[in-house]
């Protein structure tokens, strides 16, 4: 700044020489262009919330969303939905004895049988999930226990896990795949027989594919090697997770598509869970071709080899059936909202066109008098 | 401080003494003991970098600032500790920031690099090895000889050694240093000022000693040894010697001098000292919230903390069997633990501290402070000046200015003095037509008999034209002659220059007189004298000065007379001098004589011994008479003091002037009205009891030397008393006392905020102290312009400037501060809820990408051109109506209420898409995706897709497919939850902004939905690939899937209007019921339906044309003034200076034309710019004409309403009253400046 102050043509306030004022017709004039831009009248929109110009929208809003809240709320209570908690937490019940012995990856499975009746007949796809409660799937030593590369067939990172595994990271052997998350693989194996009148059981056909997202399936998750029929020799020199039964290769030895680190049940897993209470797609009970609906009411008994131990943590362990709508799944506080908010915004609707009324009146009344 | 430094590390001998031996032409003595000394080079170093240590500095300099250190910590502890964001999310944004910052200032700082370098690098001579060298001005060393021609600036201080003339005194005039135009003398001694030549130079030899550099401009005490034929010949050296840096040589062809101070320490640079920052108030406000938000931080830190150890106290929570801990967390100590998890909280909630506030807010001061220098309405046409912003960092202060502290000569007036009246010897004078004519006398003299001069009137006009500092320069010849005429009517070959324009304005010629002294003016004695022998050998004083400062010395002539004289000519606003005159004997004179040159050649205390000297001389004075000068005020003071006044500013004027004058110039400016009581507390020499009384409207009156004793005995009362005034007007005031003035108010409990404005040197104190300094580009030097904050032309323009400018920019940074506040809140908040669910292991909700980008792109941009571009209220109504400036003053829009109420909404929002995203979530199940109804939200996004990878491979194609046909719930996961919550927040924070802008340019629009739209389609690309050199893909694919799920749409749709519905409930209910002033001048808002807009000119102007022709070819007469219109508008436009004109103006220019239909016209554009542009198409339709009578009558235009009034009957025959209340406004409590202009009459209304 201070060199500026040097500057001559500043230097005084007065013109004073004629050499100078000789320059001055020749020095451009300072004016500012006359540019909407630079007079800041740049052509504008000047919206102004009055109640003449929030009613239509509030009403409209009301309009449209009381509607869409009914049917949100109707479709969703057509949603039919049947939970079972079988984690054996009561002595009596039937899977008590299994949640006592502690046993992760115990060679001989503990079996127990949970009978159950569906009053109403679930039509269409039905969907199976397990649920866990106390389960902190979103911790964030837990959340960040995962190799992704490894998990997408990465060969230097099957052998050299990142650090993010640790405490799970070597056994010895490198361990894939590793990390918390694949190590607390969720093994419990469950199965769904329909009791017919007479007694006699059929087992009920559960379908493992398509519950993981497609793209981590067929993007995210990959065998390392690129090979799914033959994954023994590039496993070879990685060990299983501490936890597990069985090394990954193993997972579903019938399906070479849906073994290995492209197991659906192992790729839903790894997707952790945003809170501690969650559930996850276990199977699809696809619909009949016939006329009977697919879960036709009526008893049932799910069979379950009892591997995972919750107990530890207070944990909890759900089967749930449920069918879908166009929204999605079961849930009432959608359609809900839509309600309430609708309706609020019809009530303020009204309020604000009596206002509007009242202060238009008041306005034309200040007129008259004068 | 070189020096200093270079003395504590020794590198200067410890023997530095106090003065300084300069070797004239560096000739050292070729014997003895000669211990070179070390000076300074001529480079003047502005600049605050160089290239190699601008990056060191500039970030040392930038991490000095508290919030940027406070970022630069937390990045240094993500990187040592285990933090659960990777120290890109807060490293991103520090750089974005620090880069930004950076390259601002280096490009300031290379600004000044330039500016040094053409100042070193400007070409000087200087005398080297006998002969005129040409150098540049960096190379001037200490010693040498430098030769500066006329009109050059000295390029170091100098001692003069010699000029042109035989008596070696040159013309300087130092307008750049202190704003002082007049020229001063400056004399060489006798033994160098013949030594004219170069070669006269070389022979000469001579040692200059003096003090060390020193600050003080006028202070120099030196001496100079001449060596003359073996004789050393001592002299001493004062500020008449020295030529200093920066002041400019007049009306001398050249002079010699040698250099003394060189480079930074000439009294220049050392006078230069950085301006002190002034912080506004919004600064300060926003220092606060942070501190605020720190305060928070650390409270959720703590809080997340010590609830993390109560629940995790059990081991099943702690360390469940699935989620082991690693050999490394189970040895760290307890405490380190803690900390570290502390530290941890810590980096995971920082950004509810805006990182990006502070950069943002400096560049939209810097970008929105063009505005000021590209308005067309601040431009001065005559001086072709256009408003100057020194200082962007106070825009918002201009919007809450309470105190305006004027000066009153050039800033109220146009510093232009004409000669009005004189008093002679008890006779008053008026100056008519040219000729002086005694009071009662009219201008009949015929021409050519010259009056008689009565020895007194001689006596007297030899004074005015004698006593004075006025030089003449006659035009060189050899510059080429010119026509432009001198400010005062004098030809271009005869220029004055004098310390006072006073003077000017008195003197036409001089005499041959012989001048013996000069007794120059001073701020002090407020007089000057000169004596003179007289062409008959009498020696004679002649002194003028202030009448209070001259008339105590006067001990004969008329004094009562005169001194009625000049109250009544300061009563009439004249300035006032009196004149004096002492006749010396020839003993007298000698004393006189060989009193002031031992004063004068006095080498300890001299300025006290002159003062002594000049006491004994001017004393015992004849009175000769008074002169009353005119300065003229400028144009619209009046009501620029009204519009200041309705706007609840207190002006408050402070003047040097005599009491009269001050009070005479008030009034004619509208300060003071005749209806005010006004209270007087001058001429209190003692303590006396201040009364107060009860009127409503005061104006206070203090002059110096009462306030100063209020204000050492009676500060309080006396604040009390200025505050119940709303007028004040403080004269005789002394520069520092206006300071002091303004520092008193600035420092009294209400702790106002105080605006300066000043033309001259003497108002920069005051300009400094204030909270902002306004100069105006006045005669008096550009000292008052250079250190403002703002700089106008007129007096005029702060209104404009304040009620204007000022508005529009603190509703633009006060909601940029609040709304950054709101929207980190918004941000960080579900993260500290999340907290609770995730057994507060610090897991992050948002992606690591979207923390960093988060306040860098998706939501920086909308704020940014808000900032920029908002307009809260048109600008015309702002200017007439000023008392909307009052909505906003005591920072209101910052007050602890409103940021109250921004952060809980920020907090309100935040639960709201926390929870709702959570309830909707349920336990991962109602999101779920099924595909079958959401094809329509598919197919949008696979046409997303194919634009952002046209070329890539197709997996992410098949993808979408694969997912479109997929008819099956599925699970989403925490990243999803995170995604959803982000995605409602984006939509939400920037909803609520569009909510808050009432202008909507394309800008505003572009950046608005462009964020939103950058940020879905940033999404599906950051989703869409397997970032190769991430570690973890969480985000792959994660956007996509929720968007293919219908219910997370009527999820987001739910969330975003929850949030803003509320608001918009709030911001009706409040302007229905509790309206502000500035709601209420938004538009008329009872039948508003689609918002408000101006027309412009243009579409005024085509309305204007086009109903004119209307309304003629309904009243069945001939086409006959349109074509006058264009050029009527054009003219005055014109005339007016006005671009944008208010619809109030046309419809006057209009009414101007004479033409009644006009009128018609007139309620077109006045009712149009208070409601809509569409109404347009509602008037052609004629729909409104039946009102308009109602509308148009203008008060004198009855007449022609009522014409057309019968003339619209006639053709609609019904009236709606609908329209005219429509039309109609509220009734307007507002001031406007164009009232006179359109009144609406409420008799005209009843019509229909």
């Amino acid at each position: 700044m201070m060199a500026t102050s040097y500057n001559a043509k500043e230097e005084d306030g007065h013109r004073s020489g004629p050499s100078i004022t000789a320059g001055v017709s020749t020095d451009r004039s300072k004016k500012p262009d006359n540019t909407a831009f630079k007079q800041q009248r740049l052509p504008a929109w000047q919206p102004i919330l009055t109640a003449g110009t929030v009613l239509p929208a509030f009403f409209a809003i009301g309009v449209i969303f009381i509607p869409i809240g009914i049917g949100l709320y109707v479709t969703s209570n057509n949603i039919k939905e049947f939970e079972i908690d079988y984690t054996g937490v009561d002595t009596y019940s039937p899977c008590f004895n299994c949640s006592q012995s502690y046993s992760w990856n115990s060679t001989k499975p503990c079996t127990c049988v949970v009978s159950f009746s569906l009053d109403q007949a679930f039509e269409g796809n039905v969907f199976m999930y397990y649920g866990l409660s106390n389960f902190y799937q979103n911790h964030r030593r837990y959340v960040k226990s995962r190799d992704d590369r490894q998990l997408n067939g990465d060969m230097s990172a099957l052998t050299d896990p990142s650090k993010e595994c640790e405490p799970y990271r070597k056994n010895v052997k490198p361990i894939a795949p590793c990390g918390a998350i694949a190590n607390s693989l969720f093994n419990d194996t469950l199965e769904l027989n329909y009791i017919f009148l007479n007694g006699t059981q059929v087992q009920i056909p559960l379908s493992k594919k398509g519950i993981a997202w497609w793209t981590d399936k067929h993007v995210k998750f990959r065998n390392p090697g690129g090979n799914n029929s033959n994954l023994l020799p590039v496993f070879q020199d990685t060990t299983k997770p501490i936890n597990w039964a069985k090394p990954v290769y193993e997972l579903d030895i019938t399906d070479p598509d849906n073994n290995g680190f492209i197991n659906e049940d192992f790729i839903v897993w790894m997707r952790t869970a945003a809170l501690p209470t969650f559930r996850k797609l276990y199977r699809i009970i696809q619909k009949n071709s016939m006329m009977t609906p697919t879960l036709p009411r009526g008893n049932y008994t799910l069979h379950i080899t009892y591997n995972y131990p919750v107990r530890s943590f207070d944990g909890r362990k759900r089967m749930i059936l449920s069918t879908i709508s166009w929204m999605g799944g079961k849930n009432p506080f959608l359609g809900i909202a839509y309600i309430t908010v609708g309706s609020i915004c019809f009530f303020l609707g009204v309020v604000l066109f009596i206002i509007h009324q009242k202060y238009g009146n008041r306005s034309k009344g200040a007129e008259i008098p004068s | 401080m070189l020096r200093w430094i270079r003395q504590q590390l020794g590198f200067d001998p410890p023997h530095q003494s106090d003065t300084r031996t300069v070797y004239i032409a560096n000739r050292f003595p070729q014997h003895g003991h000669y211990v070179p000394q070390k000076f300074a080079d001529n480079r003047i170093i502005s600049s605050k970098y160089t290239i190699w240590n601008f990056v060191p500095k500039n970030l040392f300099e930038q991490f000095r600032r508290i919030a940027n250190f406070y970022f630069l910590i937390i990045f240094l502890v993500q990187l040592m500790i285990d933090t659960p964001t990777s120290p890109v999310t807060s490293g991103l944004p520090l750089f974005f920031v620090i880069t930004v910052t950076a390259i601002k200032q280096g490009y300031e700082d290379w600004l000044r690099h330039k500016a040094d370098n053409e100042v070193n690098g400007a070409p000087v001579f200087v005398v080297r090895s006998g002969s005129l060298v040409q150098t540049r001005s960096k190379n001037i060393r200490v010693g040498d000889i430098v030769r500066v021609a006329k009109d050059e600036t000295f390029p170091a201080d100098l001692v003069l050694l010699s000029s042109d003339r035989a008596e070696g005194t040159c013309h300087i005039t130092t307008a750049s240093l202190d704003g002082e135009t007049n020229l001063k003398t400056h004399i060489a001694v006798p033994e160098t000022a013949k030594s004219q030549s170069v070669s006269r130079l070389e022979a000469l030899q001579a040692v200059v000693e003096c003090q060390q550099p020193e600050a003080d401009l006028y202070r120099f005490v030196g001496r100079i040894t001449v060596t003359e034929q073996g004789e050393e010949i001592v002299r001493p050296l004062g500020p008449e010697n020295l030529l200093l840096r920066g002041a400019r040589l007049k009306n001398t062809k050249e002079i010699y001098g040698v250099a003394v101070y060189t480079g930074m320490e000439s009294k220049m640079a050392l006078n230069y000292k950085c301006k002190s920052q002034k912080r506004s108030a919004v600064e300060k406000s926003m220092n606060t919230f942070l501190i605020i938000y720190l305060g928070i931080l650390l409270f959720e830190a703590i809080l997340s903390t010590i609830l993390k150890y109560a629940w995790q106290a059990e081991n099943k929570w702690d360390e469940p069997f699935y989620n082991q801990k690693t050999e490394q967390e189970k040895n760290s100590s307890q405490i380190l633990k803690f900390i570290s998890d502390f530290l941890a909280f810590l980096v995971l909630y920082n950004f509810i501290i805006p990182i990006s506030l502070y950069v943002t807010v400096e560049m939209q001061k810097f970008l929105g402070s063009f505005f000021i220098g590209w308005d067309l309405d601040l431009y001065h046409e005559e001086s072709d000046q256009k408003a100057q912003v020194n200082t962007s960092d106070l825009n918002e202060e201009l919007g809450q200015v309470e105190y305006v502290f004027t000066d009153k000569t050039g800033t109220l007036t146009e510093n232009e003095m004409q000669f009005r009246e004189c008093s002679i010897n008890g006779i008053k004078y008026q100056e008519i037509n040219g000729k002086l004519v005694p009071e009662g006398m009219t201008d009949d003299f015929p021409d050519g008999s010259v009056p008689h001069l009565s020895g007194e009137e001689e006596l007297f006009l030899k004074a005015v034209s004698l006593c004075h500092t006025v030089q003449i320069s006659y035009d060189q010849t050899d510059s080429p002659p010119t026509t432009f005429p001198y400010a005062n009517g004098v030809s271009a070959q005869m220029e004055y220059y004098a310390s006072s324009p006073d003077e000017k304005a008195l003197v036409e010629a001089t005499k041959r007189y012989k001048l013996l002294h000069v007794l120059e003016f001073d701020a002090n004695r407020r007089r000057m004298s000169v004596i003179l022998q007289t062409p008959s050998g009498e020696k004679m004083l002649f002194t003028k000065g202030a009448e209070s400062s001259v008339l105590p010395y006067t001990k004969s002539g008329e004094i009562e007379k005169t001194r009625l004289h000049v109250d009544e000519f300061a009563l009439k606003g004249l300035r006032t001098l009196v004149v004096g005159c002492r006749r010396f004997s020839t003993q007298e004179y000698e004393e006189v004589d060989r009193r002031l040159h031992e004063a004068r050649t006095a080498l300890q205390q001299r300025e006290d011994r002159l003062t002594e000297v000049f006491a004994f001389i001017e004393r015992d004075l004849e009175l000769l008479g008074a002169t009353g000068v005119e300065d003229k005020l400028q144009e619209k003071v009046q009501e620029t003091i009204e519009a200041l006044r309705l706007a609840g500013i207190k002006v408050w004027v402070l003047t040097g002037d005599k009491h009269e004058t001050a009070v005479s110039v008030s009034l004619s400016c509208g300060h003071f009205h005749r209806t005010m009581n006004i209270l007087e507390l001058v001429q209190q020499k003692s303590d006396n009891e201040i009364k107060e009384d009860h009127v409503i409207q005061h104006g206070l009156v203090v002059d110096g030397s009462s306030l100063s004793l209020a204000l050492r005995e009676h500060e309080k009362l006396f604040m009390e008393v200025c505050r119940n005034c709303s007028a004040v007007l403080c004269c005789r005031m002394a520069p520092l006392q206006k300071a002091k003035v303004v520092r008193l108010l600035k420092t009294s409990p209400e702790k106002p905020i105080t605006l300066a404005v000043g033309d001259g040197a003497n108002d920069v104190s005051m300009i400094q102290e204030a909270h902002v300094g306004i100069g105006i580009m006045g005669k008096e030097g550009r000292q008052a312009v250079r250190n403002s904050d703002y700089a106008i032309a007129r007096f005029k323009f702060l209104a404009k400037l304040l009620l204007v400018h000022g508005h529009f920019y603190y509703i633009r940074i006060a909601t940029l501060v609040q709304y950054f506040f709101y929207k980190n809140v918004c941000f960080i908040t579900p993260q500290f809820l999340y907290q609770f669910f995730c057994l507060f292991s610090q897991q992050t909700l948002y992606d690591s990408v979207y923390l960093t980008l988060y306040n860098i792109c998706f939501t920086s941009l909308p704020i940014l051109v808000y900032s920029l571009f908002e307009q809260l209220v048109h600008p015309h109504v702002l200017q007439s109506k000023p008392a909307l400036y009052r909505d906003i003053s005591k920072n209101s829009l910052l007050s602890f209420k409103t940021f109250l109420y921004w952060t809980l909404l920020g907090f309100c929002h935040a639960f709201i898409f926390f929870f709702g995203s959570y309830i909707l979530m349920g336990e991962d199940t109602s999101l779920m995706g099924n595909g079958q109804v959401d094809k329509l939200f598919h197919s949008v996004t696979l046409l997303a897709f194919s634009f952002i990878f046209p070329f890539s491979s197709l997996s992410p194609c098949c993808a979408c497919l694969q997912i479109l046909k997929a008819n099956r719930q599925l699970m989403f996961g925490n990243w999803t939850f995170g995604t959803l919550v982000f995605t409602v927040m984006v939509i939400t924070v920037t909803l609520k902004l569009a909510l808050e802008t009432h202008f909507w340019t394309w800008m505003n629009h572009f950046v608005t939905w462009g964020s939103i739209a950058f940020y879905f389609i940033f999404s599906l690309f950051y989703g869409g690939i397997i970032w190769p050199f991430l570690h973890t893909q969480d985000m792959y694919f994660v956007f996509v899937q929720l968007l293919s799920s219908g219910s997370a749409w009527f999820a987001i749709i739910i969330i975003v209007l929850t949030c803003l519905f509320p608001d918009v409930i709030k911001k009706v209910l409040y302007r229905h019921l509790q309206p502000t002033s500035t709601q209420k001048s938004q538009a008329s808002p009872p039948l508003q339906t689609s918002g408000g807009g101006v027309l412009g000119t243009q579409g005024c102007y085509r309305l204007v044309v086009v109903h004119h022709r209307k309304l003629l070819r309904l009243s069945g007469r001939p086409d006959q003034h349109v074509s006058n219109i264009p050029s009527l508008l054009t003219a005055w436009l014109h005339m007016q200076r006005l671009h944008t004109p208010g619809p109030t103006a046309l419809c006057h220019l209009l009414w101007l034309t004479g033409i009644p239909v006009h009128i018609y016209t007139c309620f077109q554009c006045s009712s149009l710019s208070e409601n809509d542009p569409y109404q347009e198409t509602v008037i052609e339709t004629y729909q409104g004409l039946s009102c308009v009578e109602s509308l148009c009558c203008l008060s004198e235009g009855e007449r022609g309403c009522g014409r057309l009034g019968q003339l619209v009957e006639r053709v609609m025959g019904h009236c709606d009253p609908g329209r005219v209340s429509r039309s109609w406004s509220d009734p307007d409590p507002f001031y406007s400046n164009d009232r006179s202009v359109l009144t609406l009459s409420p008799v005209e209304a009843t019509h229909c």
